[in-house]
């Protein structure tokens, strides 16, 4: 059972990276425009896209 | 990609200027955000951006698809923002400067608070399920009293900061609402999650051998699914509104001093004199002071034939100058205008739809005091009856409230409505309120508009293939160079080759050309030497005349929409009681509906007429539902318990609008009430459901017999079954 100090403390880890990781979604707008999302990924890409602007 | 080519209309209000929107920041940069019109596809978006990154000094410039608007940051001056504007409107999108001083972000900033309490939730969620499962499967005996609580002080760690963290939703809106002196859901879900975790903490100090740490979060987070998507379901509907604010944004030119200079449209003042250019709108209500021209009224009368007007005559704000410039004198600013009082008449409306209580909301008004009064209940019963100390007696009370969790009603209304939002989006139908269903499936009478509604909304000339082709090539070599909507027609109706022609604009009358040495006019009958009339005045008509001989008669007509009658008729049979309510001329609205077998029409009708005729079917008990396209019909589109608009109608309408439908069927009326019935069977049956298992958990909880593990089973049995409930949905449409 000494094992369970180890392995709690690591789900604990790999759960904050996760969530970490969610959270830098979120903050870089990427939910912002899940239609649009949808619909770039038909196209080719643009010569230079324009970056991914910051909170209007 | 031809489709982007079709679909595409340039916009009338090339004129603006766009340069007061612009703010500039300390870097800087220009910051300006445009609403543009005629965004349906990826490849809009990217010819937009493509073409715009070609601009120099562009540092960014990006479309926004689900919002329509485009977000510009450059280097450079404010000025060069109406040469950017230009860029997109030439490649045929409508563009308006955003106010950006309309605090739009406010739902964008409550969207992504409510995903980061959910993934917050989540995270704590997934982290207790692997102690709380070895904690239900396994015994004392087996793991020892050490590790359970070991444990049972883990979850504590967990869920203490993550109820603080994401159960602030519901403690805010509990606190809010408390405050007023009312309550709603929040409340009963905030007792409970307070009590719940409290309980809980007690328990793990004093070693005993249930937590319910793993209930609280789960509830939390099957509560911000909930809650998540019945906001997501009222984002748009929100959005509207600061839209309707962006369409008194535009500029005007203004002569002052003999000096033109151009302003916002909202700080025009009574008695200046303003210039409108053809093909702009007019700015506000005001008087003809130089000039004559035809405007098209469409969207404040629902007239359909352009109007003249001459010098003395008053012009209202929202018509379209057609086709020559005018001066005018305004005779009320532009917030005291037609269009504003259209707006504070929507307003009005709308205060009145406040008091519209949701099906939800009346579900809590009854849970909230059942549920504390079976929690009371039950403490006093097992202190005073069954004589137990007032600790175990508290626990239980607790596990009571924790059992008749909410989730299950907290996602029977949500679910559904995110399914048949998303099931008629595909179809073509976009529902823009959340409460949009429970209002629909219970009107019992509807409301029509004429122009735009039943009919396509705009003129199409009459079997194109009975006019001789050299007189409609030489026709439309005219017409193209006219704004005029039946010249637009003629130009529409026609594919050959043309010729260049340089073509004269008369208001009011019509168009002349010199061909080979001929005098070509195209318009009225007058202007064309043709008799007068011979009594059938309905029809629309253009004449031809080479040399003052009249040489032939072009006949439009509004077309009804191909399913119109079929789809009234089946609006009949689900029980709707319909009256067709047009400010057209009275004949043309008899003729329609002798056509389409309506017995109750009217016509003439202005926006206050409308509006009280609604009024009155309200004040009978009616629930009344209304479907229209024009400026004419916003108030009372905001005034009905539901309100349709096809895509095709103006921006103030389907901000007004509840549902808007794409493409020309009016099948899509019929589409959007029949989902809205079955959606509301559902959501009668996930409440149901809810009860069903309330008169199972309650007594059992009651009784004392609620552990952890029964909890958190009956807690995501009864979601669940709720959700594969709504996924019936599908069947049946």
């Amino acid at each position: 059972m000494d094992v369970m100090i180890y392995l709690i403390p690591l789900a604990l880890v790999l759960g904050a990276l996760w969530l970490g990781v969610f959270v830098w979604t979120l903050r870089s707008h990427q939910y912002d425009d899940m239609q649009g999302a949808a619909e770039r990924i038909l196209l080719d890409d643009l010569p230079e896209a324009p970056r991914v602007p910051p909170a209007v | 990609m031809e489709r982007s080519a079709l679909h595409h209309q340039p916009d009338h209000q090339s004129a603006l200027a766009f340069a007061p929107f612009v703010r500039g920041d300390e870097k800087g940069l220009q910051h300006l955000v445009l609403s543009v019109n005629g965004i349906k596809c990826a490849s809009c978006v990217q010819r937009i951006e493509s073409t715009l990154a070609r601009e120099p000094d562009m540092a960014e410039a990006r479309v926004n698809f689900s919002t329509q608007r485009l977000n510009l940051v450059w280097k450079g001056t404010a000025a060069q923002a109406d040469h950017l504007a230009a860029v997109v409107e030439q490649l045929g999108f409508g563009v308006r400067p955003f106010d950006s001083t309309v605090n739009h972000t406010e739902s964008d900033r409550e969207a992504n608070f409510l995903l980061l309490c959910l993934a917050v939730a989540g995270f704590g969620m997934g982290n207790i399920m692997l102690m709380s499962v070895p904690l239900w499967t396994s015994t004392t005996e087996v793991m020892g009293f050490a590790t359970r609580e070991f444990m049972h002080w883990m979850s504590a760690l967990i869920a203490i900061p993550i109820v603080l963290y994401s159960g602030r939703p519901f403690f805010r809106s509990a606190f809010a609402a408390l405050s007023k002196g009312h309550t709603n859901m929040d409340v009963p879900i905030s007792v409970g999650l307070v009590l719940t975790t409290t309980l809980s903490i007690v328990e793990t100090m004093r070693g005993a051998e249930h937590a319910y740490f793993d209930s609280v979060v789960m509830l939390i987070f099957f509560l911000l699914v909930g809650r998540y998507l019945d906001f997501r379901a009222r984002r748009t509907a929100r959005a509207a509104a600061s839209d309707l604010l962006a369409m008194l944004a535009g500029t005007a030119l203004v002569i002052e001093n003999g000096q033109p200079r151009r302003i916002a449209i909202r700080e025009l003042v009574a008695g200046m004199r303003v210039d409108v250019a053809m093909g702009e709108r007019i700015p506000a209500d005001a008087l003809v002071i130089e000039g004559t021209s035809t405007l098209d009224t469409s969207l404040v009368t629902g007239e359909s034939l352009p109007q003249p007007v001459g010098k003395g005559e008053p012009v209202y704000s929202g018509m379209l100058n057609l086709s020559a410039p005018l001066s005018l004198q305004i005779s009320r600013p532009a917030d005291n205008s037609l269009l504003a009082d259209i707006v504070r008449l929507m307003e009005k409306a709308e205060q009145g739809q406040a008091r519209y209580v949701r099906i939800a909301d009346r579900a809590a008004r009854f849970y909230t005091p059942v549920v504390h009064l079976l929690a009371l209940l039950t403490f006093l019963a097992w202190v005073f009856i069954g004589h137990m100390a007032w600790q175990p007696a508290l626990i239980i009370a607790v596990s009571v409230l924790i059992i008749t969790c909410p989730c299950a009603l907290g996602l029977a209304v949500p679910v559904v409505q995110v399914l048949a939002t998303s099931l008629l989006m595909k179809r073509g139908v976009l529902v823009k309120s959340g409460d949009a269903f429970e209002r629909l499936a219970a009107i019992d009478a509807l409301l029509l508009d004429k122009t735009g509604t039943l009919t396509v909304g705009h003129p199409e000339l009459v079997d194109p293939q009975s006019y001789p082709s050299a007189q409609l090539a030489l026709a439309v070599s005219l017409a193209r160079k006219s704004r005029h909507p039946l010249s637009k027609a003629l130009a529409a109706a026609f594919t050959g080759p043309v010729a260049d022609l340089d073509v004269a604009e008369f208001p009011g009358e019509g168009l002349a050309a010199t061909v080979a040495g001929q005098q070509v006019r195209l318009g009225s009958r007058l202007w064309c030497y043709a008799p007068q009339a011979d009594g059938n005045v309905d029809h629309l008509e253009l004449w031809l005349a080479i040399d003052g001989k009249p040489q032939c008669r072009f006949i439009f007509a509004d077309p009804l929409r191909s399913d119109a009658a079929v789809t009234l008729r089946a609006l009949e049979a689900a029980g709707l009681n319909l009256h067709l309510l047009s400010g057209d001329r009275p004949e043309a609205v008899a003729h329609v509906a002798g056509v389409l077998g309506l017995a109750k029409a009217q016509g003439g009708l202005k926006p206050a007429d409308k509006y009280d005729f609604l009024e009155q079917l309200k004040a009978a008990g009616h629930k009344v539902g209304m479907v229209g396209d024009g400026l004419n019909d916003a108030p009372v589109l905001s005034g009905a318990d539901i309100a349709l608009s096809p895509s095709t109608a103006i921006d103030m309408a389907q901000n007004a609008a509840d549902i808007v439908f794409m493409g020309d069927r009016l099948d899509a009326v019929r589409l959007a009430l029949v989902t809205a019935r079955r959606t509301q069977q559902l959501v009668r049956d996930n409440f149901l459901i809810s009860i069903a298992y309330n008169i199972v958990a309650i007594p059992m909880a009651m009784a004392g017999y609620v552990t952890p593990f029964i909890a958190a089973l009956a807690m995501s049995s009864s979601s669940i079954i709720v959700i594969i409930n709504s996924f019936r949905l599908k069947r049946g449409l």
